[in-house]
């Protein structure tokens, strides 16, 4: 199946046989080729040409198409998590372009359809979105546009509220068996021992009855509700939140393409970086042709580009792919090379294993990119790469460079991809003060939220709760409890816990 | 064909649109959309719609970055802005957008947001400008009208009438009654005129602060007037003790030191239309703006008589907006209410800070006058 014309359809096959002899493993891609107005929206929409109306998503258009006819950019294509992958092309693009950019689509498909994020995400989100975009249509008939769409708005304004973890914890409900133990609660065990003599040796009296004092103070305390902090408040606000049904179903709907975006949050370095990597390679040791070679140079420097100083992550992606593949193929790590000292040496340093192409095929299955930083930035990259991190400075009133030291630079970017660089925030308490107000709770990693954002979204959260909301957070180290009752803004102090 | 992100775009548009409007009081404050003014489209910098959501503080997270300088060394943002390769979902949204806006459609914005009235302009039946154009034909006029191909075909269509056409030999005379001419009709069109004279206090007393405040106002008036007249002049005049005619630049960043005789600019304003705008042909509006210190109460009755004698009977609306400064507010707005109270041709308004603007602009031009 194609809907390339006939040109295209022999680049198409020539680049898959190329990507499948390097061992890329990826769904069928079905190439759509789209002039550069239709690309726009297909942009716009997430991708999904068929996704429900929404007025954010001409914002989206405008500024995309704004910004390729003022010439600052323009989308050389675009990749869809899905099976079959979807892959659009901008009809203006020259050969060799294409050339390029189906090397780097087959790389994104193999990714997604290899890397841990991606195994929980709906691999028929195509027809899932166009489902969702005919709810939301039956709903506009139903109860008016500006219901729904204001609905919509405020549901936007927490879809990054999710949990990311939860695709991959398996729940059970316990059953509910009259003799089951764990209904009475947890019980004071004593550490087994077949010798009968040792028992009060093992299990000294005044220890447990220490624990069985400490578990009869922690029944007594009050229950909560949720009884542990629950990450995924939008699952928490559809399950909990006195909502008509098809409010319900709207957050449903949105919270599932949340969690369907978060992996490409997630591994926004290591995907674009794989791509870029592979579409070098396979452009450069197989399919360019010496006429299309300075094009092909052109176009992959400006995709590696820097502009001003901000990171780049197709180039910090491609540069950690590669150096992986060197320190791999010449055995540059474990305990014997970390321990050497000897810079000469380490500069001569090759064991001629040749397991570099193994590792990075290794490596996108199983990181994501805080792990993949994590593990394999290491100092001299930092150095060879000229990172830095970066920081206010009030009294200046200006961004400055704070640091070159490797340990600040790669906790800043850890701290950035942490939870897709989205604050922690989870439901604490639905019935605060006993009054059924909802209370959240900012896990504090030394950012303070920004306070107008904060008082906007409260306000979202309010009308979806219908009681007053807040959260806890710190502010200048001390603990702050922001709230909104419907009507005022409250700004307490409070105790941070 | 027409894609199916017309209705979110048309949908979105509106909703900026609508933006503009609530939030065109905070426009007028900041005067953003000031010094962008391209030809006759400005780009209004629109932040776009930014959903909120729970986020970092932007001072306190800082990030990272890559490339040259030492510790200490101040970060040039960038673009940042890659292509959304597929990633669309994640992206952060805060691109300012700038929605392009013409002068006139503003103009329309701001009256509709302040309410303005259209002007009701003066001596309608009396400024006339007449306009020929050719409309038609006929079969008389003056030879120099004359009509070649109507003339020729009306000659073709004789000699075929009469059989005298011979397709193999195809001479065409025209006689005189082929001859056909053009014929025009005189368009009598109301025509209006207006002259804006600014003046401005350029004394001591006037900080860059009030300079800036009269800036923003003059150009929303300049605008919402330009937006109700087809041609318009604006002519400027500082003063301090003495008053000169300067250009629009000198007019903005002049500041001189020394006393303030209102008077004098009053005379210059009366000698300006007195030589270049009878009003019979012109719409006149002065606007003056001060921090009403005027130099003697002997000054301010002088003031009050040119205001009287020379000025009011020929412009449309005199306003004066007093603008507050960190000397305080002067008396000179007290005692045009004194002399002036009720009289339909004079607009006051007090300008405390920028926030002020707006609603002076509604005092200004309120009235459609």
């Amino acid at each position: 199946m194609s809907l390339l014309p006939p040109h295209l359809r022999d680049v198409h096959e020539e680049m898959k046989a190329h990507a499948k002899g390097f061992g890329l493993d990826f769904f069928e891609t079905i190439f759509e080729v789209l002039t550069y107005d239709e690309i726009n929206m297909v942009a716009a929409y997430g991708g999904f040409p068929s996704r429900y109306p929404h007025w954010k998503f001409g914002m989206e258009y405008e500024r995309l198409s704004k910004s390729y006819s003022y010439g600052l950019s323009r989308i050389y294509e675009m990749v869809i998590n899905n099976d079959p992958c979807y892959a659009y092309l901008l009809e203006s693009n020259e050969d060799v372009d294409q050339k390029m950019v189906m090397a780097h689509v087959f790389a994104h498909c193999d990714f997604f359809k290899n890397n841990f994020c991606f195994q929980h995400t709906n691999r028929k989100m195509m027809d899932e979105m166009a489902n969702h975009a005919t709810r939301i249509r039956k709903y506009h008939d139903r109860y008016g546009i500006e219901t729904v769409e204001a609905f919509i708005d405020r549901v936007l304004s927490i879809d990054n509220l999710i949990d990311i973890h939860s695709p991959y914890i398996v729940r059970k409900r316990p059953k509910l068996d009259e003799d089951t133990p764990s209904l009475a609660g947890p019980q004071v065990k004593e550490l087994p021992t077949d010798k009968e003599y040792m028992r009060n040796f093992i299990n000294p009296r005044e220890y447990m009855d220490a624990q069985r004092a400490k578990l009869e103070a922690e029944r007594k305390k009050p229950k909560r509700f949720p009884e542990h902090p629950e990450r995924d408040v939008m699952l928490f606000l559809m399950e909990h939140a006195p909502l008509e049904r098809w409010q319900r179903d709207v957050i449903d709907m949105l919270r599932e393409e949340a969690y369907y975006f978060a992996p490409q949050g997630m591994t926004k370095i290591m995907n674009e970086g794989w791509a870029t990597y592979w579409h070098a390679k396979i452009m450069a040791e197989k399919a360019c042709k010496p006429e299309e070679l300075i094009d092909f140079a052109d176009h992959h420097s400006a995709v590696v580009s820097l502009s001003g100083q901000s990171l780049n992550p197709y180039k910090m992606g491609l540069e950690l792919y590669r150096n992986i593949e060197e320190r791999w193929d010449k055995g540059r790590f474990g305990k014997e090379y970390d321990e050497c000292d000897d810079i000469a040496e380490r500069r001569r340093w090759d064991k001629q294993l040749g397991l570099g192409r193994q590792k990075i095929f290794e490596v996108r299955k199983h990181y994501s990119d805080v792990t993949f930083i994590d593990e394999f930035l290491t100092l001299d990259f930092v150095r060879e790469n000229k990172l830095f991190s970066f920081g206010y400075n009030k009294k200046r009133a200006r961004f400055e460079i704070t640091s070159r030291e490797f340990k600040e630079v790669k906790d800043k970017l850890l701290t950035q991809l942490t939870n897709f660089g989205q604050p922690v925030i989870a439901v604490l308490d639905a019935n605060h003060d006993n009054r059924g107000e909802l209370l959240l709770r900012h896990r504090h990693d030394g950012v303070d939220l920004d306070p107008e954002y904060t008082k906007a979204t409260l306000q979202n959260l309010q009308a979806i709760w219908n009681r007053p909301v807040h959260v806890l957070t710190k502010t200048e180290n001390k603990g702050v409890m922001y709230g909104f009752d419907g009507k005022d803004f409250l700004e307490r102090s409070a105790e941070y816990q | 064909m027409t894609l199916r992100i017309k209705q979110d775009h048309v949908r979105f548009k509106d909703i900026v649109r609508g933006k503009i409007k609530q939030n065109l009081r905070k426009y007028i404050q900041k005067g953003e959309l000031i010094g962008k003014k391209g030809k006759d489209v400005i780009s209004i910098p629109v932040p776009s719609i930014d959903l909120p959501h729970f986020r970092f503080g932007e001072k306190q997270q800082g990030g990272v970055g890559q490339g040259d300088g030492d510790v200490g060394t101040p970060v040039s943002p960038g673009d940042g802005d890659q292509e959304g390769k597929g990633q669309a979902g994640q992206d952060a949204g805060d691109h300012a957008l700038e929605v392009d806006v013409t002068l006139d459609e503003l103009a329309a914005m701001l009256g509709e947001e302040l309410q303005l009235p259209r002007i009701e302009r003066r001596g309608k039946q009396r400024l006339v400008s007449e306009k020929t154009r050719y409309v038609g034909v006929s079969p008389t006029g003056p030879e120099s009208l004359r009509h070649f191909k109507r003339t020729y075909k009306q000659a073709l269509k004789r000699q075929l009438s009469m059989g005298t056409y011979n397709p193999k030999n195809p001479i065409i005379v025209p006689i005189r009654e082929d001859r056909r001419y053009r014929t025009w009709r005189v368009d009598k069109r109301p025509e209006s005129n207006a002259v804006i004279i600014y003046m401005m206090d350029v004394s001591g007393s006037m900080g860059d602060e009030q300079k800036e405040i009269v800036r923003i106002e003059s150009f929303w008036l300049d605008t919402w007037l330009r937006h109700q007249y087809d041609g318009i002049e604006s002519r400027y005049i500082i003063h301090d003790a003495m008053a000169k005619e300067v250009d629009r630049e000198t007019f903005f960043h002049t500041r001189e030191s020394g006393g303030t005789m209102i008077s004098s600019a009053y005379k210059l304003c009366a000698q300006l239309i007195e030589a270049s705008y009878p009003p019979s042909e012109w719409n006149i509006y002065p606007f003056h703006f001060s921090d009403g210190d005027n130099w003697s109460a002997d000054d301010t009755r002088q003031c009050v008589s040119i205001l009287k004698d020379q000025i009011l009977p020929k412009c449309n609306l005199f306003c004066y907006g007093q603008v507050e400064s960190p000397y305080g507010s002067g008396q000179f707005l007290k005692d045009l209410e004194e002399h002036f109270d009720g009289d339909e041709r004079v607009a006051l308004s007090e300008i405390k800070d920028k926030e002020g603007i707006y609603q002076s602009i509604r005092d200004f031009l309120g009235r459609g006058k």
